[in-house]
């Protein structure tokens, strides 16, 4: 179901896991639906005294696809400049990959949307002014996991209701 | 390319070769329609009979209590809905919610055309609670269905009280008998209906029976030629039959011996898999069929795991959401009350009669590095119960 490049990258991931020094967090997904991505990314002035990703990382949880795409999104993004960085689509990633099923679409659509809220968190910190495509972005983004967390609502308080009793024997092990 | 260790045997099994052997007869030279009044077909209908024989003797019932189908998902829904239809008046069913789809949907099918479903919770461990059950049966009940031994976590229903509570009030019960028969001894006695698939002990795929207790009234779903008694239509597929019976009698034959095998391997995983930290058993240690074990692992989500695992040659799976096409975490897992976030991070490993100690020695090498490279890149950190991401 997979194609060999997401395989790749699935099996030799780039740029993973977190930077020492970063300059802002995408964090985007909820562990409840089971895909979380992580995005961290450092910018630094270019040569030309353009704002470029210098350095990028992401911490994932999710499927074989959310690694991959993790992997791609940052190998896309790195040494960009911010406008190109933003520029940068879910479409792009899957492309990149060589497709992905149908089933597995949403999670490029978390890689890219990790990138997108990594840089709003980067612009808003600065106290920069925010492309309004970048925040009509942000607010999609913030709606759709709102909207997550609300469906699992009865999941949820059961999870935090385990996790006050603490850990509890299981009657089974 | 290195051989498969393959520990995806509740999923399917490899066929026998002495199963192969068995079948390959029916299709190269015995190849006749049991229908057939010549020689060949007369050949074909006597091995089906004998086949018949041999599986009615696994189940100490009468041959005449067969009825071959096309697997357990069509014997599943022959029993359920071919009850339903003799019913003129009842309209009641009891199952519970860990059954395998095959029960699962035709009971909602049931429901959507007027019928009354009642779907029993289970506990921590997956079991059903016989008290529970005997206060849900109702004067307009007409068929009980609860599985034998679960497909995804092994755990094994009190099938014998279940059957009696059911003889009490006159109430036909079925059990799903997939995963049990040819591993556990099956209190047949106790039970009206019984479906079971050949290609789960090393049959083919593609045949399975139901077993119908004398005096239980179906109506077929298949019309046709009336094969099978009229039960189910269809020139019968001799060369699986065949092999059914044929793995039946190896699985049988061996009744004493692989399944203690097999019920070895599932202690020493549980044993080493529980020491990873953050792991949990999900079933029962005990109550349960010897081939199946499922875990989770905090932080880290099992369709990577078993992609992970297939890198290394091991074929596992999982009831994470993220592999399944509803993209929902498996309804066994969360009737058992695990946690969303230890759903997610699910392994099932079941074993075979091929399965050697060597195998599970290799899973139990690779599986802590694997669990431990995933829990690297995840944003979560072990050990909070809710598992929330760490700065
Ligand atoms: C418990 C159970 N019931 C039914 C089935 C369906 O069997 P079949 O593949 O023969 O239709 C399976 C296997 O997939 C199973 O594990
Ligand atoms: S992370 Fe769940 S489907 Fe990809």
């Amino acid at each position: 179901m997979y194609t060999d490049r997401v395989i790749d990258h699935f099996r030799h991931p780039h740029n993973m896991g977190r930077l020492a020094e970063y300059s802002a967090i995408g964090k985007v997904g909820n562990i409840v639906c089971g895909d979380v991505m992580w995005l961290y990314i450092k910018v630094e002035k270019d040569a030309q005294g353009r704002e470029t990703i210098a350095d990028i990382s992401w911490e994932t949880f999710g499927c074989t696809a959310a690694i991959a795409t993790s992997s791609m999104v940052s190998a896309l993004a790195k040494g960009k400049t911010l406008d190109e960085a933003i520029a940068i689509t879910n479409r792009d990633v899957a492309q990149e990959l060589g497709g992905l099923p149908p089933v597995k679409m949403h999670c490029s659509a978390l890689a890219a949307d990790a990138l997108n809220e990594a840089i709003y968190a980067y612009l808003s910190a600065a106290g920069r002014e925010i492309p309004p495509a970048l925040v009509r972005r942000h607010e999609r983004i913030q709606k759709e996991m709102a909207a997550i967390e609300k469906r699992y609502e009865a999941f949820l308080k059961k999870d935090e209701a385990q996790a006050a009793e603490g850990p509890k024997e299981d009657a089974c092990a | 390319m290195l051989k498969t260790i393959y520990l995806d045997n509740s999923a399917t099994t490899p066929v026998a070769p002495e199963v192969l052997e068995a079948m390959l007869p029916y299709f190269r030279t015995d190849y006749g329609n049991a229908s057939s009044l010549h020689a060949l077909g007369q050949t074909a209908r006597r091995a089906i009979e004998r086949a018949r024989e041999e599986i009615a003797a696994t189940l100490g019932a009468s041959p005449g209590e067969i009825v071959f189908t096309s697997g357990a998902t069509e014997a599943d829904n022959l029993a359920i809905k071919g009850l339903a239809w003799t019913e003129k008046q009842k309209r009641h069913v009891i199952t519970s919610r860990v059954e395998h789809p095959a029960v699962l949907r035709t009971c909602e099918w049931l429901e959507s055309q007027g019928y009354d479903v009642t779907f029993l919770d289970v506990d921590a461990a997956g079991r059903v609670d016989p008290e529970e059950l005997a206060a849900a049966l109702r004067d307009d009940t007409f068929l009980v269905t609860i599985m034998a031994g679960n497909n995804e976590i092994g755990t094994l229903q009190p099938i014998e009280r279940i059957g009696a509570l059911c003889r009490e009030r006159g109430v036909t019960f079925h059990t799903d008998a997939v995963q049990a028969y040819g591993k556990v001894p099956i209190p047949v006695h106790a039970v009206d209906l019984l479906s079971a698939s050949a290609h789960k002990l090393h049959g083919p795929k593609g045949v399975g029976f139901l077993y119908v207790r004398d005096g239980t009234k179906l109506l077929p779903l298949v019309h046709g030629g009336g094969h099978e008694g009229g039960r189910r239509s269809g020139t019968e597929n001799t060369p699986g039959i065949v092999g059914f019976a044929k793995a039946a009698a190896l699985a049988f034959g061996e009744l004493a011996s692989t399944p203690k095998r097999m019920r070895g391997f599932r202690d020493r995983l549980i044993d080493a898999i529980t020491q990873i930290p953050s792991t949990r058993l999900n079933g029962h240690r005990t109550e349960s069929l010897p081939h199946i074990a499922n875990f989770s692992f905090q932080a880290i989500e099992g369709e990577s795991l078993v992609m992970r695992l297939d890198e290394h040659g091991i074929a596992t799976s999982t009831g994470s959401a993220c592999s399944s096409p509803d993209l929902e975490p498996s309804h066994v897992l969360l009737a058992i009350g695990v946690p969303l976030s230890m759903a997610h991070g699910s392994l099932r490993v079941s074993t075979g009669r091929q399965t050697t100690s060597e195998e599970i020695d290799a899973l139990l090498e690779v599986l802590p590095t694997v669990v431990e490279e995933l829990r690297a890149i995840s944003p979560f950190k072990v050990g909070d119960a809710r598992c929330t991401p760490t700065e």
